[in-house]
């Protein structure tokens, strides 16, 4: 069956064809079918992938290649159409095949009504085309490819209701932002390629670490320059500013991209390179510290924010920066393991937040909503189970053993520290607050208006299942003092490193308290500040000093004015003040000194015979003098 | 040998014939003129051509000479027949009148 793990990346693409090639003449009813289909399929072929995977213990470091063909041959690089099967990309394509399935049943319903129905699921389908070679790339040369094509997706699904110029404003700055580390990310592999010659992942990771010495210079400017990548990929600091404001596109692609798969690229990137990472402590610092700056910095942002999708895209901000804490402290399993939590969740979030708004006229303020509890069950009951699986609710959802397993390895890891364990605490808090104020406002209180309509079958059905896995996708995974499940960890150490040494069963159990007492004053804190005495809220926000940090939340803590003031507006300046091109002059210097003598050698062209005879003669003589002087 | 009459003055009379060509060229507006005074300059050419011939006793300024008399004679020939086609189109043998072709 492994053999079959081409077709993984290829019915998507096949289908991304289909309906690209066929779009506008297919009934609506067919290209929903080929786009779902398509990607079920390859949900299929995973499956059957992923058994054979896991049954085949003779496979050599637990690594399965399927060459195709090799792309091109040019100085010594040979970059190969291959994909390598490992628990790191098994664990990610089951997800992504997985929640894409549902996430693209889900829009069959919800673009129902969309006039670019085709062309919607055309995009998605590249997108998951693209992600599955990225994730199943075994060169990073074809990594790069994948990583670009979700690029593109992204841009063309966040600028995919392009009448609205705002929306095309918010594709574009995704694309330049997510660009301005992919520049770092393309300067890496050449970095990489001109210091150890191949760009095989395999072969790359057994010479850097056969050549570079743990701390040398060479491995952390690698380190970092890919660093640079993942974190405008997956928007942390500093280059998170374009996340929220994607969320212009449709309510399915926030879920697909910018919060399951795409944005976890970076987490990905660093997981499948974490050699090159341990070679350098000081990149792991970084990685660290991002991270946690980044969850806490989200978190803050995404407790001012109205617009429900944009307190979704400020928590994935912060739950990639957990991502981002653990691989920075060296437990890269637990960075996968929340990246499949998060997958389940927060799709299931975006989903039941799409659902509200497909119900409510388009209504993105949450202070608008209010008392979807008895209209919306269905989304009310599973936005509740992903929330509390995104606060961390303790023992019964997936999200507590995933954040649970990156605080305890912060704490207890050689490269973590009380510091870091510390924000992510606070994070957890923070957590619990933001979802939970959105879970009391718009579902609590009385209606504010009536429904236009009750979603279907085909959106309940999606929110059920995910809702179960935010439920239940922690199980395969507990610590040592909750019953010491390691089913995840055990498929993932056959390629990832497992963390040094663990801590204490007594400071275990310890950290879990801790982690449950923060998340649950987070929640309890929500239900009485907007449950309880929102009025209260309401007074202190009204004070000057309230409204100021209110505003100062709501804009994400202002790097949109940072960055504004310091890149945007000096260059629009400079691009002003250059509007007639300085450089050009240079050249067009030439072409106006011809200008100029145009006229007066025109002049000499005035068709008399004996005028020419003249110059004739007149020539004749210069030469002769010439010779004879 | 014979006296004879010294290659520079044949020379100078060559380029005297030469100047009164050019001359009669630029300053005639007459076509027929100016081909008289094409024919004028031809033969100082020729001239050349023959006494330098004399001077070194080779053949070679004799041969010369009657290329430049069967260019002449083709040359006039063309000319003379635009020179007709001038004067049916324009009622003129005016050279400065024929200006179409100033830039």
């Amino acid at each position: 069956m492994l053999r079959l793990l081409w077709l993984v990346p290829a019915l998507p693409l096949a289908g991304f064809l289909i309906l690209m090639i066929l779009g506008r003449s297919l009934p609506k009813r067919w290209a929903g079918v080929i786009g779902a289909g398509s990607v079920g399929l390859s949900a299929l072929v995973t499956f059957a992938v992923a058994g054979s995977y896991v049954g085949a213990t003779a496979l050599p470091d637990g690594i399965f290649v399927q060459r195709l063909w090799t792309w091109w041959t040019v100085a010594g690089l040979h970059p190969e159409i291959a994909f390598r099967l490992d628990a790191l990309s098994l664990v990610m394509i089951l997800v992504v095949t997985g929640v894409g399935f549902l996430i693209h049943l889900y829009s069959t319903e919800f673009m129902a009504d969309d006039e670019g129905y085709a062309r919607f699921f055309a995009y998605m389908n590249l997108f998951v085309a693209s992600m599955l070679v990225l994730l199943l790339a075994s060169n990073l040369v074809l990594l790069l490819l994948g990583w670009e094509g979700v690029g593109l997706c992204s841009y063309l699904l966040i600028g995919f209701w392009y009448q609205d110029p705002d929306n095309g404003h918010a594709a574009r700055k995704a694309f330049v932002v997510t660009r301005v580390g992919d520049v770092a990310l393309t300067i890496g592999l050449f970095f990489l390629f001109h210091h150890l010659g191949t760009l095989d992942v395999h072969e790359l990771m057994t010479r850097a670490s056969a050549q570079w010495t743990v701390g040398s210079g060479l491995a952390t400017t690698a380190a970092l320059l890919l660093l640079g990548g993942a974190v405008g990929k997956s928007a942390q600091l500093p280059l998170q500013t374009w996340l929220p404001d994607a969320m212009a596109g449709p309510t399915p692609v926030s879920a697909l991209i910018h919060a399951a798969t795409m944005v976890t690229a970076g987490v990905y990137l660093i997981a499948r390179t974490h050699v090159l990472f341990a070679l350098s402590p000081t990149a792991m610092h970084v990685v660290a510290i991002v991270g946690t700056l980044t969850l806490l910095m989200a978190g803050i942002a995404a407790l001012g924010q109205r617009d429900i999708k944009r307190v979704l895209a400020y928590s994935t901000i912060s739950q990639i920066g957990y991502m981002f804490l653990a691989l920075g402290v060296g437990a890269w399993s637990a960075a996968i393991f929340h990246f499949m939590t998060h997958a389940f969740f927060k799709a299931l979030l975006f989903l039941g937040a799409g659902a509200i708004i497909h119900s409510l006229h388009h209504e993105h303020d949450i202070y608008k909503m209010g008392g979807l509890r008895k209209q919306l069950p269905t989304t009310f009951w599973t936005f509740v189970a992903a929330s509390g699986a995104l606060a961390g609710f303790p023992l019964v959802t997936a999200g507590f053993y995933s954040k649970d397993m990156i605080l305890g390895s912060a704490f207890s890891s050689p490269m973590g520290g009380v510091w870091l364990w510390l924000g992510g605490l606070v994070g957890a808090f923070l957590t619990g607050l933001y979802i939970f104020r959105v879970v009391f406002v718009a579902f609590y209180g009385e209606p504010e208006r009536e429904l236009e309509r009750t979603p279907g079958g085909l959106i309940r059905g999606p929110l059920i299942v995910l809702g179960i896995l935010s439920i239940v996708g922690g199980f395969i995974e507990m610590p040592g003092t909750l019953g010491g499940v390691h089913i995840l960890t055990g498929l993932l150490h056959r390629t990832l490193p497992a963390l040094p040494e663990h801590a204490a069963t007594g400071t275990e159990a310890w950290l879990e308290v801790a982690a449950s007492l923060a998340s649950l004053a987070g929640i309890g804190l929500a239900w009485v500040l907007f449950y309880g005495r929102r009025e209260a809220v309401e007074r202190w926000v009204a004070r000057p000093a309230g409204a100021t940090l209110r505003r100062f939340a709501h804009s994400g803590l202002g790097f949109d004015w940072l960055y504004d003031t310091l890149l945007v507006r000096p260059y629009v300046w400079l691009a002003r003040i250059n509007r007639r091109d300085v450089v050009d002059h240079v050249v067009r210097f030439i072409g106006d000194v011809c200008l100029a003598l145009n006229p007066a050698l025109a002049a000499t062209q005035n068709g008399r015979v004996r005028w020419y005879a003249a110059g004739v003669v007149f020539g004749a003589v210069l030469l002769v003098g010439l010779v004879v002087f | 040998m014979t006296a004879t009459v010294p290659v520079s003055y044949a020379l100078f009379l060559a380029i005297l014939l030469f100047g009164i060509g050019t001359v009669g060229l630029l300053s005639r507006r007459n076509v027929i003129f100016m081909l008289l005074s094409i024919e004028v300059m031809l033969n100082a050419a020729g001239l050349a051509f023959v006494s330098a011939g004399a001077r070194w006793a080779q053949p070679d300024g004799q041969v010369m000479f009657f290329f430049i008399l069967a260019m002449a004679a083709a040359e006039v020939a063309v000319g003379l027949a635009l020179v007709l086609r001038l004067y049916h189109q324009r009622e003129t043998l005016d050279a400065d009148a024929a200006d179409e072709l100033k830039g």
